[in-house]
């Protein structure tokens, strides 16, 4: 009788500057399915994994908006075909972490469908949302968005796959880089989107994924002072104000996403590229 | 290039006599009272303070200073207009009220001229041909997007936020009211504001003009008061948004203020800008700009271009070009018609900018200011230059806020950029060179919300001002400027 | 001949080095000279001195000796019911009206200015140009108006320009020399700069906008750029080179401002007939009843003020 195969454990790592380092505090915590059952372990991400992603995204966010908005889009499009293509692996992870069969397909393709549609906004939203404004004086004047730099995310504990894409996308889409901090009791489909990022042409320090406690790391999300802006999903008032209260200390963003329901067709929406995005306005005289 | 024995010289010969706006005409009530509800009513604690005219240092009148109980009657006063009439209007209808404001403004823009030059300092220039002006311009273009909302905002609907709370600076007062009640109206909110209380007047003029314009009461509510009465509308719970412009650290102290409260908010805070100027510009209009960078009103302007960056090939020349252009500015009393440069807003604006130049001269800063004749009596400040700083001296570093600019040397394209972004702040900037790309690449480089190329602080009820960075959240003017009052929904 | 004159002059600069200039950025300056509001003492001091800054010109096809003289009758009682007023600086003629002129301001500090140079168009040979100003200069000429080959200007043969001024200036002698820009052709002010930068380097005592034959003459944004070119000149080389603006300046008030433009770009040194000459034929009368509105109170009626 031949032996049972033994599986080969995945190991599940953080993601900082395009590559998969574990934390550098070398803490971990065990993720469990339902019935107890250690499923993996997961790296408990520290302030210094925060900074050293901060880092890694401010080097990478003048070179992330300057590529064309063709391959912007073309590379988000790309990340939404190597998801489809681990399409099984995705719906996998969703079930071992609690979600039904069905739930996982859907909120998968949801995810891969979000994506297709900010790969399109990339070249379009600067149209929609740009103007050329008709001063008295001589001068030509026009408004364009520009990315506000580096946006740190807090992802959405439930919709650990379709809400992280759904933050994830508008940010980059619109030119920004981003920390994202993945659900804390559904982490395993953000390293794994790591993954998918990493195969996507998507430039190193573009999108930096970590694990870990939120209860450990809002505050480093919301006060460093080189970000430009904190998206927050999930917590009530308490969350809200220890957020704000820290951004101010650099007049950071603030852009709460609490309440959301990732499943909606109302999130396919340019607004949330909006959200990360300054208006600059130039003017220049006409004349000989 | 400049020898000294080829020196012009400005001074003697053929001068200016005195050409000072007339003020007959003006009505100042020795006492204001706060506006709620369509009228002038007392305060609850029956407090006011003086407001003087900085040139004079005289008393010009006496207005209220609001309390707590004050700010909760405005709010109530706008709440129930909210309810009853303005959020209900037509949209139309509310876009012809808005309307009035603009043609009433239009109307006496003298007198809010003298006044707004009166109590704040400013030459009568400016506020005849810039601050009045733009804002019953600023009120006209508001006024017509009232019914066009739908517009603004593709795919979405826009739906106003209920009562705004608006705490506007010194340096612009009348503008600045524009700036806030104006997109507040179209949209359908209803607002109290609170002017600074060094420059109330224009703004209780602006309140006469609303009662005139016949809009229901409570729509505009305007409180008076200092730093208490404007934490009294960040902090009052029946306000749904939060409008400031001041400095950073107050805007600082308002997010956190404002933090796990659901209102909303913009901020209009401080700024350093950089004005650069390449060897290739058209020189003498690019020390014109500078000049209107630095040196308009007083330098009280918070995008003014406080940092100039010269490439080295031309920077005598340009110095020594600047220095000849200060030495025709005029400083003194802000009615006269020719006056350049008029009153620093307050004796405590004076002092900080004399405490700056005392900072600048101990970190070794060499020092020119022009040869120009300043009033005995009021607060006047000459034109000052730095040169010999880096972006380590504090007067690079920190918003003075007066005539004081710092002057640096680059030789490098790159060079320029990465001194200018070397900021918290993200306000303005300027760039003078004659070539096409170079100003496309500038302009991009820059991290702030408004950059201004081969031109400098212009501005337009249509076009978008606000910051980046420190400088500020959200934007005023132009399409863009209507987000910061409406909730978007489907 | 001309080689020589040319060698005296110096060397054609090199214009590519001469700063662009912004057409916005002008219009703005000027704006801001115009905003400036000049009253009572300082009003009459400005008209006197404009009186004694024109050039009486007339420059016509129809001219005769009869209206020259005329016109310097004009030149020398300007308005004998107000006295204390100044002379005009000039009289401006053709060339073959030098000699009426001559003896009609006979005993006057008052200057002859000829046109010469086949003006207005400039459209002929050197040596015929040359022949032009000598003869106006003999005939009693202290002061020359050349016009600049515009054409081979826009056509970029600045040698030919700046050699053509050179020898005129030679052929001056003791003359001065206004050389006419004839700005209306030039079309942008960075030509304008160009050719003031030039103009000077080739021996220009003045540098002049318009003949006053071609719309826009003279215009506020030309003259801002053409002093700043002779600002610019004066501290490079410590030589004070004069202006006059000439065509289209027909009212006190915009003289004024041309006054208060020259006060603030080039400073006291240039507030005299020496240095700034306006070329009018109107304004005098303007100026005239400014001044007579400035001491009686009264608003004036151009039916009491002689027009020569």
């Amino acid at each position: 009788m031949a032996a049972k195969r033994i599986a080969v454990a995945k190991t599940y790592k953080i993601y900082i500057g395009g590559k998969f380092p574990r934390t550098e505090s070398g803490r971990y915590f065990p993720l469990e399915d339902k019935k107890g059952n250690v499923i993996a372990n997961i790296c408990r991400g520290s302030r210094k994994d925060f900074r050293n992603s901060v880092v890694a995204a401010r080097s990478a966010q003048p070179g992330w908006a300057k590529a064309s908005a063709y391959l912007r889009g073309q590379i988000l499009y790309r990340i939404a075909e190597m998801l489809e293509g681990r399409r099984e692996q995705f719906v996998a992870e969703l079930q071992q972490q609690g979600v039904t069969a069905r739930a996982a397909e859907k909120e998968v393709d949801q995810a891969i469908d979000r994506l297709i549609y900010f790969a399109g906004w990339c070249d379009k939203y600067q149209q929609v949302f740009s103007a050329v404004n008709p001063v008295s004086s001589s001068h030509f004047n026009f408004s364009v968005l520009e990315p506000m730099g580096v946006v740190a995310i807090m992802a959405p504990e439930e919709s650990s796959l379709l809400g992280l894409v759904s933050n994830i996308a508008p940010a980059i889409a619109g030119g920004n880089t981003c920390i994202v901090l993945a659900s804390e009791s559904k982490p395993l489909c953000a390293v794994s989107f790591a993954e998918v990022l990493h195969a996507s042409d998507v430039p190193g320090g573009v999108v930096n994924i970590l694990t870990g406690f939120r209860s450990e790391l809002t505050d480093q999300f919301a006060s460093h002072m080189d970000v430009n802006a904190v998206i927050y999903c999930d917590g009530g008032k308490a969350v809200a104000t220890k957020v704000q209260d820290l951004a101010a200390d650099n007049i950071k963003r603030v852009v709460a996403r609490t309440r959301v329901d990732w499943s909606k067709a109302d999130n396919d929406n340019p607004y949330l590229i909006r959200d990360t995005q300054e208006v600059k306005t130039t003017w220049h005289p006409i004349g000989t | 290039m400049a020898t000294p024995e080829n020196k012009l010289a400005f001074d003697g010969g053929w001068e200016y006599d005195p050409a000072p706006e007339s003020t007959d005409h003006i009505k100042v009530k020795k006492r204001y009272g706060l506006f709620i509800n369509g009228k002038f009513v007392s305060p609850e604690k029956g407090r006011y303070f003086d407001t003087i005219n900085p040139a004079t240092e005289e008393k010009l009148s006496r207005v209220a200073d609001a309390s707590s109980a004050d700010v909760d009657k405005a709010v109530k006063a706008a709440r129930e207009a909210y309810r009853s009439t303005w959020g209900r209007m037509k949209p139309a209808e509310r876009g012809k009220y808005i309307y009035r404001i603009a043609r009433i403004i239009q109307e006496r823009a003298r007198e809010f001229s003298v006044i707004e030059s009166l109590d704040g300092g400013k030459p009568i220039r400016e506020s005849r041909d810039v601050d009045v002006p733009l804002a019953a311009a600023h009120f006209f273009y508001y006024a017509g997007w009232a019914d066009k909302l739908e517009y603004a905002f593709p795919g979405r609907q826009a739906r106003p936020l209920g009562v705004a709370g608006q705490v506007i600076p010194w340096n612009f007062p009348l503008l600045m009211a524009a700036w806030k009640i104006a997109p507040a109206l179209a949209c359908g909110n209803t607002v109290v504001l609170k002017p600074a209380e060094t420059t109330p007047l224009t703004a209780m003029k602006l309140a006469e003009v609303v009662q005139d314009a016949g809009l229901p009461p409570g729509v505009v509510n305007i409180v008076t008061g200092a730093g208490k009465t404007g934490a009294a509308i960040v902090e009052h719970p029946g306000i749904d948004k939060i409008a400031f412009t001041g400095s950073t650290g107050v805007g600082r102290i308002i997010q956190k203020a404002l933090a796990g409260t659901n209102k909303k908010y913009t901020l209009e805070l401080g700024g350093k800008a950089a004005n650069i100027i390449f060897a290739d510009a058209a020189i003498d209009e690019a020390v014109e700009g500078i000049v209107n960078g630095i040196f308009f009103n007083q330098g009280h302007v918070c995008c003014a271009g406080s940092r100039l960056f010269v490439q080295e090939s031309v920077a005598d020349e340009v110095i020594s070009k600047l220095k000849d252009r200060m030495e025709t500015l005029i400083v003194g009393d802000p009615l006269d018609k020719n006056t350049d440069i008029g009153a620093i807003n307050s004796k405590m604006q004076l002092e900080k900018i004399q405490s700056y130049l005392k900072i600048g001269k101990a970190e070794g800063a060499e020092i020119h200011q022009s040869s120009c004749r300043v009033p005995r009596k009021g607060y006047f400040h000459r034109p000052t230059l730095f040169t010999g700083v880096s972006q380590s001296n504090r007067v690079v570093q920190e918003e003075i806020f007066g005539p004081v600019l710092a002057i640096q040397t680059f030789r490098r394209f790159d060079e320029a950029i990465s001194k200018a972004n070397n900021t918290p702040y993200g306000l303005s900037g300027g760039v003078w060179t004659d070539k096409g790309s170079k100003i496309f690449k500038m302009t991009q480089s820059i991290r702030a919300g408004v950059v201004w190329a081969n031109t400098f602080n212009k501005f337009d009820p249509t076009s978008p001002f606000g910051g980046y960075k420190e400088s500020g959240v959200g934007r005023e003017g132009g399409l863009h400027g209507l987000d910061a009052y409406v909730k978007l929904g489907v | 001949m001309a080689l020589a004159a040319v060698k005296k002059a110096g060397r054609l600069p090199d214009l590519s080095k001469v700063p662009a200039v912004d057409e916005v950025g002008v219009n703005e300056r000027v704006a801001r000279f115009q905003s400036r509001s000049i009253k009572k003492s300082s009003k009459v001091e400005a008209l006197k001195l404009i009186l004694s800054m024109i050039d009486l010109t007339t420059l016509e096809g129809q001219d005769t000796p009869g209206k020259v003289k005329q016109l310097c009758q004009k030149a020398i009682h300007l308005h004998d019911a107000m006295p204390g007023l100044p002379t005009v600086a000039a009289v401006c003629v053709y060339p073959t009206m030098v000699g009426v002129a001559k003896k009609a301001l006979e005993g006057y500090d008052i200057n002859i200015a000829s046109v010469a140079t086949a003006f207005p168009s400039g459209m002929s040979t050197l040596s015929v140009k040359l022949d032009d100003t000598r003869m106006a200069v003999d005939a009693g000429a202290t002061e020359i108006d050349m016009v600049i080959s515009r054409g081979a200007f826009l056509a970029g043969d600045y040698r030919y320009v700046f050699d053509e001024i050179a020898a005129v200036k030679d052929a001056c002698g003791d003359a001065h020399l206004k050389v006419i820009l004839e700005t209306g052709e030039l079309g942008t002010l960075d030509r304008v700069r160009k050719a003031s930068v030039l103009a000077m380097h080739a021996g220009a005592d003045f540098i002049k906008t318009s003949t006053g034959k071609i719309q826009p003459a003279a215009t506020m944004q030309v003259t801002l750029v053409m002093l700043q070119a002779i600002r610019d000149y004066y501290k490079e080389t410590g030589k004070m080179i004069g202006m006059k603006p000439a065509g289209g300046i027909s009212t006190s008030k915009l003289a004024i401002h041309y006054l208060v433009m020259l006060r603030e770009t080039l400073g006291n040194a240039w507030m005299t007939p020496e240095w700034f000459r306006f070329g009018a034929s109107s304004l005098a009368n303007d100026v005239l009843m400014q001044l007579m509105k400035q001491s009686t109170g009264v608003y004036q009626s151009a039916d009491y003020f002689s027009k020569d």
